[in-house]
């Protein structure tokens, strides 16, 4: 215990310790390439400029070249805006939808959150990737099709955490209080509810993120997510994977790429700056 | 090595999350010899219960002991490992808890929690256990001592639960027992039993015993010596009757002074009886399926009619479970009544509050027991007065300031504090907080449910004293309830008792002694006096006792 406080560092009244840093500069880093991908790319993603394919790393072609020999650095650096950007539009929407839903599900209570809860339920029970599969192969494969898809999946589990935290708030004495005031539904979930469970939901968001950018890899591995010649780290990872016994970079590359995003939301999500209490400090 | 414990120069230290050091235990000392009692009192935060919990060597979370001697049988524990310190604990020195309801576990039994002491340690054989826990139940003066054991701690009242606790302590025949504020969380009826039972069984074996708690009159009755505690140091230390009648220090004091609340002084100037305020007629509510005749299955509040006057107080008072908290409930609204009557200003009210008109809900306000769960903690105290401001007089962002400015000032807070989140405020501030966010809708009414109990005494009786001047500026009315009869006696013309739903007897304070309704008579006489001889020279008709405490 006494440990674990003495290794965390203060700064404008929060805490915070190594880890967390480093893992939001990982993400930091990510999300620049994802703005600026267009304009630090060495070549364009459709360019072959390399005679060998599976070529090794060398100067000029620093990660080496994919299957059909383009420049697989240009090709990491566009992925993450796919996957960064599809994931987070995702995991946006059903985050927002999964918790409004959730704390008015809590609030209103009786037969709406029930007919609500048990839908949702339902929708909970069906395997994602299958989900993925079914919506793909029925309307094809666009940003806004996967976009949605993807949010309509993770729905359901955002709604299940945030009405589970807000059913804790809507029994304390403040929320009868605001409701003996006369209060809306609006100002309930928005001012009373919301501020007390936005921390979990905001952890709660970057865990969804984690599984998003997994599942949307996932579904570009099996050739249901983006087409050609565009392509995610998943569709990366797939396209390449014929270089496998030649250890290429081109497989090990974005496979990597996913890996660091990921762990490092998860390990910033695990050390949060924490407020400082403790005033007279 | 004359005294069973010896304290010198004890010195416990705190880290708070900045890492910074507090010293929470500056330099006591204490004694005490065996079969002695001696209680612990102070108010929260005095670091009462952070002494009582050393004496086993143990420091909560976060805390070390740092310095000084803690010697019981002459070890002493702040030394000793904690392997060591474990073998003393139930054998030497036992631990009766606050609330005994939060500390037995649901899973298993009670007589297998009382006797797993003697397991831990090897003490004897399981047979011997049960027989001797027997015997303990006996001696504690509980119902069916050979089979309560049997049963699960949710099938026992609060009283007998802990009761059991103190079983559970006693069992390994310790030379010392700590008790953490044992009887606070229980009815008045009930703490008389407990204490008695305590008190008999620690006098019969010759135990020495550490009695923390915040009440004076609770304490007077138990123990040898009184030891006062404020801000980690000893204030005063002196035998009860000494204490009691030649405090010294000026914290004691006004302790003491705490527990005599001035009476209200009857209004001169009282408007004209005809003047209510709220009358509400035969109400009934309750929980539970509705059925055929319209009413709900259990029956909390049962036909129960009543008026305020203008300018004037209600108090009601009853022991938990009387319904006298969903007879607030209902009066607001919160819990809509399924029969009656309610009657405010001279318009009658819906009965839920969602049907009521803005203006009703605005001039009856209800203020909670639990400042805790009754302030959103996400929000600084300036935005949980202002809302009412906005909500009720659409007050825009300058005058919403200046009026939440007057309002801390109404309730002796400074105006720094607006900024501050409720969880860094204390008890009696967060309570004031909650009353002003009350006071900010204007109202004619403010129902406040228990709002004293759980402050510290001297907390609660300035609470009390800033509620009736708040009164003899704004002119408002209060119902008061509380379980805590000198609260209700300090603030209210009219007191009313309720016992199992029903109203049984409505009289003025000063007519307390002369109640005429049995249950009345029990209450009345159940509230502990600073009198160290009380609770023995007290007589109490068994067939009463028989018929309404819960034992």
């Amino acid at each position: 215990m006494a440990r674990a406080i003495a290794s965390r560092r203060s700064f404008l009244g929060h805490s915070y310790n190594l880890v967390g840093v480093v893992a939001s500069l990982v993400i930091l880093a990510w999300t620049l390439v994802a703005i600026f991908a267009p304009t630090i790319i060495p070549h364009p993603i459709g360019d072959i400029v390399d005679d060998d394919y599976f070529g090794p790393m060398r100067q000029g072609l620093w990660l080496g070249s994919d299957y059909l020999g383009r420049d697989m650095l240009s090709r990491v650096l566009m992925g993450a805006r796919y996957t960064v950007g599809i994931s987070l539009a995702a995991v946006s929407i059903a985050c927002f939808s999964g918790v409004v839903l959730g704390m008015l599900a809590a609030v209103t209570g009786g037969w709406f959150d029930t007919c609500l809860s048990r839908f949702l339920d339902a929708m909970n029970s069906i395997p994602s990737k299958l989900f993925g599969l079914v919506v793909v192969a029925a309307v094809g494969s666009s940003i806004p099709v996967l976009i949605l898809t993807l949010a309509v999946i993770y729905i359901p589990g955002a709604y299940r955490f945030a009405r589970a935290l807000a059913v804790n708030i809507n029994t304390m004495d403040f929320m009868t209080v605001a409701r003996v005031r006369g209060e809306s539904t609006a100002y309930l979930i928005g001012s009373e509810i919301l501020p007390n469970i936005i921390r979990p939901v905001l952890a709660d968001f970057g865990l969804r993120f984690v599984f998003i950018v997994l599942l949307l890899s996932g579904l570009s591995f099996l050739g249901l997510g983006l087409q050609p010649p565009l392509a995610d780290w998943g569709a990366l990872v797939r396209e390449n994977i014929g270089g496998l016994p030649f250890a290429a970079p081109a497989v090990v590359v974005p496979s990597l790429a996913i890996a660091s995003l990921t762990i490092s939301v998860n390990l910033l999500i695990d050390n949060l700056p924490q407020k400082i209490r403790d005033r007279d400090a | 090595m004359t005294n069973l414990v010896e304290v010198r120069n004890l010195r416990i230290k705190a880290t708070t999350d900045a890492g910074r050091v507090v010293e929470i235990i500056k330099g006591v000392s204490l004694d005490i010899a065996d079969g002695e009692i001696i209680a612990l009192i102070g108010e929260s935060g005095s670091g009462k219960t952070t002494v009582a919990l050393s004496l086993m060597g143990h420091a909560r979370p976060g805390c070390q002991i740092t310095g000084g001697e803690i010697n019981v049988n002459g070890k002493n524990m702040a030394a000793l490992s904690e392997k060591e310190r474990a073998k003393l604990r139930g054998t030497d020195i036992a631990y009766v808890p606050q609330s005994a309801a939060a500390s037995f576990n649901p899973a298993s039994t009670i007589m297998e929690q009382v006797i797993e002491v003697t397991r831990i340690h090897r003490l004897m054989p399981p047979e011997q256990a049960r027989k001797r826990a027997v015997e303990l139940f006996r001696s504690l003066s509980l119902p069916d001592p050979e089979r309560i054991g049997g049963r699960y701690p949710h099938q026992v009242s609060g009283g007998q639960l802990q009761r059991l606790a103190a079983a559970m302590a006693l069992i390994g025949n310790p030379k010392l027992v700590i008790f953490d504020e044992p009887t606070t969380a229980l009815d008045v009826t009930t703490q008389i039993d407990v204490l008695k039972a305590f008190k008999s069984v620690m006098r019969a074996g010759g135990i020495a015993g550490v009695y923390v708690s915040h009440d004076l009159a609770v304490v007077a009755q138990i123990a040898d010596r009184i030891v006062v505690l404020k801000g980690g140091e000893v204030q005063e230390t002196g035998t009860t009757a000494e204490i009691l009648s030649a405090a010294k220090h000026p914290y004691t004091r006004e302790l003491l002074a705490a527990f005599e609340p001035k009476r209200r002084q009857a209004h001169a100037d009282a408007e004209p009886a005809t003047n209510q305020l709220l009358r509400i007629d035969n109400v009934t509510a309750g929980y539970g399926a509705v059925r055929d005749n319209g009413l709900p299955l259990v029956r909390a509040v049962d036909s129960v009619s009543l008026i305020v006057e203008k300018g004037r107080n209600l108090g009601v008072i009853g022991e938990s479970g009387c319904g006298k908290s969903t007879l607030a409930r209902v009066i607001a609204g919160i819990h809509p009544a399924a029969a009656g009557d309610i009657v405010f200003d001279g318009k009658p009210l819906r009965r839920a509050a969602g049907k009521r008109s803005q203006d009703q809900l605005r001039e009856m306000q209800i203020v909670f027991q639990y400042a805790d769960t009754a302030l959103n903690p996400a929000k600084p105290v300036e935005d949980i007065i202002a809302r009412p401001l906005v909500f009720y007089h659409g007050l825009d962002r300058q005058a919403r300031s200046r009026r939440v400015d007057e309002l801390l000032d109404m309730v002796r807070l400074p105006k720094a504090l607006r900024y501050r989140h409720p969880a860094e405020l204390s008890g009696g501030q967060k309570q004031r907080v909650n009353f002003a966010r009350a006071l900010a809708a204007n109202p004619k009414l403010i129902i406040c449910d228990e709002i004293t109990s759980a402050l510290d005494t001297v907390v609660a009786s300035a609470v009390i004293e800033l509620l009736k001047e708040l009164q003899r500026e704004l002119g408002l009315s209060y119902i008061f309830i509380s379980h805590d009869l000198s609260v209700v006696e300090a603030i209210c013309d009219e007191i009313m008792v309720m016992y199992n739903g029903q109203r049984v007897e409505q009289i003025t304070p000063d007519k307390v002694k002369a109640a005429t309704h049995p249950y009345s008579k029990l209450l009345f006489s159940s509230v502990p006096k600073l009198d160290p001889t009380w609770l023995d020279g007290l007589v109490r008709d068994p067939e009463l006792v028989s018929q309404y405490g819960h034992r």
